[in-house]
């Protein structure tokens, strides 16, 4: 047989590449990146032709998937989950569209916050539109979910949402390959408004999304992902949502004594949850993520003592799951640690690499604002994060994309002056345009670094939308053009570079001031493949 | 049977590079393997690392469970360490001797040895000085998996296939290389682990 051992994200991608995808859609974030990387690898998705390019941000990478569906094809959209808020609107307005060619939405989520600022849990998402939602806890469930997910999809013309986790996205093991599929032909919508939400056609979708949820239960009663497997010991039943079913098998090589109702599609299907519930004493919860299942069982007002997970302590009301975890919550004998981790291990966080340009940038920042006050410095997403810790100590935010410039102008609109705005130049084009526009019409003396390495850094060096031509973005956006300055992040240019941004700081208006020189990584690796 | 591996180093010393070459080896073997790895933030000079299971039978759990561990391959010593709590009582430990110093608080280097060296069964390996000997200093990754290998459920062979494997793209020249580290790695503790 072929050697196919993929990451789970990798399992996604050839899953619907097999499925006839037409179209791959995303913005680059840990842990979901490899989605579409696996499918701009693919000499498949090469040969035909399939759409496969980073998107400005997930919001406008889900409105071209949703594009793609509504001409008839197959569409894959790939983002991490605190991605999938700035793709909300498109989300749970493409819950009320519905679709015409099938549309998955796959994100990845991160508990325990390996690669992100929060461990929002995208099945609240799901929840939310009303839409069906996979949840893979395999490899092998990963690769079938996208052909099963887009079936779902094309049936109830409805997006589907396929939630990961980053143990699952970043973990390889052995997948089988099913049937190969055409892609879909061009076909646009059989009803000319399906795409049209003026309200008095919106509350209409909307009556049929509603009228279509009791199929979607009964869906996720049949599905091939949520299977109940009996046992003899109903003093305890298990709910073990996604990877969670493998933390708990983990514990009973010869099959687990207690009954087990594995999830992997939502809506929860309520007759083989009611199953497990009246068939057991006790039913202990595994989700990774938040506790949205056990809410839903607990129930409100009444707490009948009988259901455990996160919410009572049973397991950690936050962070990512293990077998250790697991096998303690279900009062199963787990082995201890035999060796502690010494005294003398100092901690080892991330830091930019020897050479970053980031680091010439922060150095000449510092140096500029000494005679300021402190905690002027607003920040964004991205290796330059990492400007936070010493021995730059150089920002102080860092809260979702391109929230620098806004609340650098927040901030001088109560009466900082002047506030300084950090940001990568893919943070810029994904979204710090909007935020620039609104300082400008404003008038607010923010001053906009944008540090540009040419790339997407963080997430392994994808094309930076708006390479290029960030300062004409910026005199487009009305920065008059003599305060958009350009310097050259580099030692020798130290002085040079205070002296810019001293002479901007002094100015009452807006700035941009543009630090360029090419990532270290990506031109290592450029000079490697050229070589 | 079944062999549970943490693999541990620091960003950008090649720790997926040897799971990518365990991993292949494993799967030709017939094995049933799974292997998770750190992408992201962490791969920025910070701590990484791999869990890597290979049985003869279906393997449940992606991560490995606490006090469990068979094998602990390190490609810096306080790294290896850091990760003592994954590893089973007596479980094997096969480090790089070699410290990557980019925190101003590293412990003295004595006392790091001297923790590795109150284990049962640890290997300190000087894979680096290994590999600049053989003018190959990226090699030494590949060095250390061939001093690991002896404690591995898959032949020398199927290592050495797999290197060919996960660095054929970048030439014959690479691969014949890496295989040499492999043996140079390999010599190191083949006695020692009999």
């Amino acid at each position: 047989m072929e050697r196919f051992v993929p990451l789970g994200n990798e399992a996604l991608a050839q899953g619907a590449l097999d499925a006839g995808l037409s179209g791959c859609y995303g913005y680059p974030g840990t842990p979901s990146t490899e989605i579409m990387e696996a499918v701009q690898r693919s000499p498949e998705a090469a040969a035909r032709g399939v759409h496969r390019s980073w998107c400005a941000n997930e919001k406008t990478a889900l409105e071209a998937a949703l594009g793609m569906s509504y001409a008839g094809k197959r569409a894959l959209v790939t983002m991490k989950h605190v991605g999938l808020n700035v793709a909300a609107d498109p989300f749970m307005n493409a819950a009320i569209t519905g679709v015409n060619g099938g549309l998955l939405v796959a994100v990845a989520d991160d508990p325990s916050m390996h690669s992100s600022q929060n461990e929002q849990d995208s099945r609240a998402y799901g929840r939310f539109a009303l839409i069906p939602t996979l949840e893979p806890g395999n490899q092998q469930e990963a690769y079938d979910a996208a052909a099963y997910g887009f079936e779902l999809s094309e049936k109830y013309a409805v997006p589907v949402l396929v939630r990961l986790t980053t143990r699952l996205s970043h973990s390889r093991s052995a997948v089988a390959r099913r049937e190969i599929q055409p892609e879909r032909p061009l076909k646009l919508p059989a009803n000319p408004q399906q795409f049209v939400l003026l309200p008095a056609i919106s509350r209409r979708y909307y009556a049929g999304l509603l009228a279509k949820q009791a199929d979607f239960e009964a869906e996720a009663e049949r599905s091939p992902f949520n299977r109940y497997e009996d046992g003899p010991d109903r003093r305890l039943g298990i709910l073990a949502c996604g990877i969670t079913y493998n933390y708990l098998m983990e514990h009973f090589p010869d099959g687990c004594p207690h009954p087990v109702l594995k999830i992997g599609q939502y809506p929860l299907p309520r007759a083989l949850v009611a199953r497990l519930v009246d068939a057991c004493e006790r039913v202990v919860v595994l989700e990774e993520g938040a506790p949205l299942v056990e809410e839903l069982l607990r129930g409100f007002p009444v707490e009948t003592g009988r259901v455990h997970g996160r919410l009572d302590g049973t397991l950690p009301r936050a962070g990512e799951l293990n077998p250790t975890l697991v096998g303690r919550a279900l009062g199963v004998e787990v082995p201890a640690s035999a060796y502690a981790v010494p005294e003398i291990v100092a901690n080892r966080p991330p830091q930019l690499c020897q050479g970053c340009p980031h680091g010439d940038t922060y150095r000449a920042l510092n140096e500029a604002l000494d005679g300021y006050a402190r905690g002027r410095v607003f920040s964004d997403i991205g290796c330059y994060t990492l400007g936070a810790l010493p021995p730059y100590n150089a920002i102080q935010s860092c809260v979702d994309m391109g929230a620098s410039i806004t609340m650098a102008k927040g901030a001088t609109d109560a009466g900082l002056r002047p506030a300084v705005a950090v940001i990568g130049d893919s943070t810029f084009s994904h979204s710090g345009l909007t935020g620039l526009l609104d300082v400008v019409n404003a008038g607010a003396p923010v001053k906009v670094i944008v540090l540009d390495n040419e790339t997407t850094a963080m997430t392994g060096g994808q094309p930076s939308p708006a390479h290029g031509h960030i300062e004409q973005v910026a005199i487009g956006l009305g920065v008059p053009a003599e305060h958009v300055r350009t310097i050259t992040p580099l030692p020798r240019q130290h002085a040079q570079n205070v002296a810019v941004i001293r002479e901007e700081l002094a100015y009452e208006g807006v700035s941009v001031i543009v630090a360029r020189r090419e990532c270290i990584e990506t031109a290592r690796r450029r000079r490697r493949a050229g070589a | 049977m079944k062999t549970d591996v943490v693999l541990a180093g620091v960003g950008g010393q090649g720790v997926l590079s040897i799971a990518a070459i365990i991993a292949v080896a494993a799967v030709d073997s017939g094995l049933h393997l799974k292997q998770t790895e750190v992408h992201g933030m962490s791969q920025r000079g910070g701590a990484v690392q791999s869990h890597l299971r290979m049985a003869d039978r279906p393997i449940h759990s992606d991560l490995i469970a606490d006090g469990t561990a068979d094998l602990l391959i390190s490609m810096e010593p306080m790294e290896a360490l850091r990760y003592l709590p994954s590893l089973a009582a007596g479980g094997a430990v096969v480090t790089e001797r070699a410290p990557l110093v980019n925190i101003p608080d590293y412990p003295p280097l004595d006392a790091v040895y001297a923790a590795l060296e109150a284990l049962p069964r640890v290997w300190i390996v000087d894979a680096e000085a290994i590999a600049r000997d053989m003018r190959a200093s990226r090699a030494a990754n590949v060095v250390l998996l061939g001093a690991a290998s002896p404690f591995l459920p898959v032949a020398a062979g199927a290592l050495e296939a797999a290197i060919g494997v996960v660095f054929g793209r970048k030439g014959e020249a690479v691969v014949e290389q890496n295989i040499a580290a492999f043996r140079r790695g390999r010599a190191v503790t083949a006695a020692a682990s009999d």
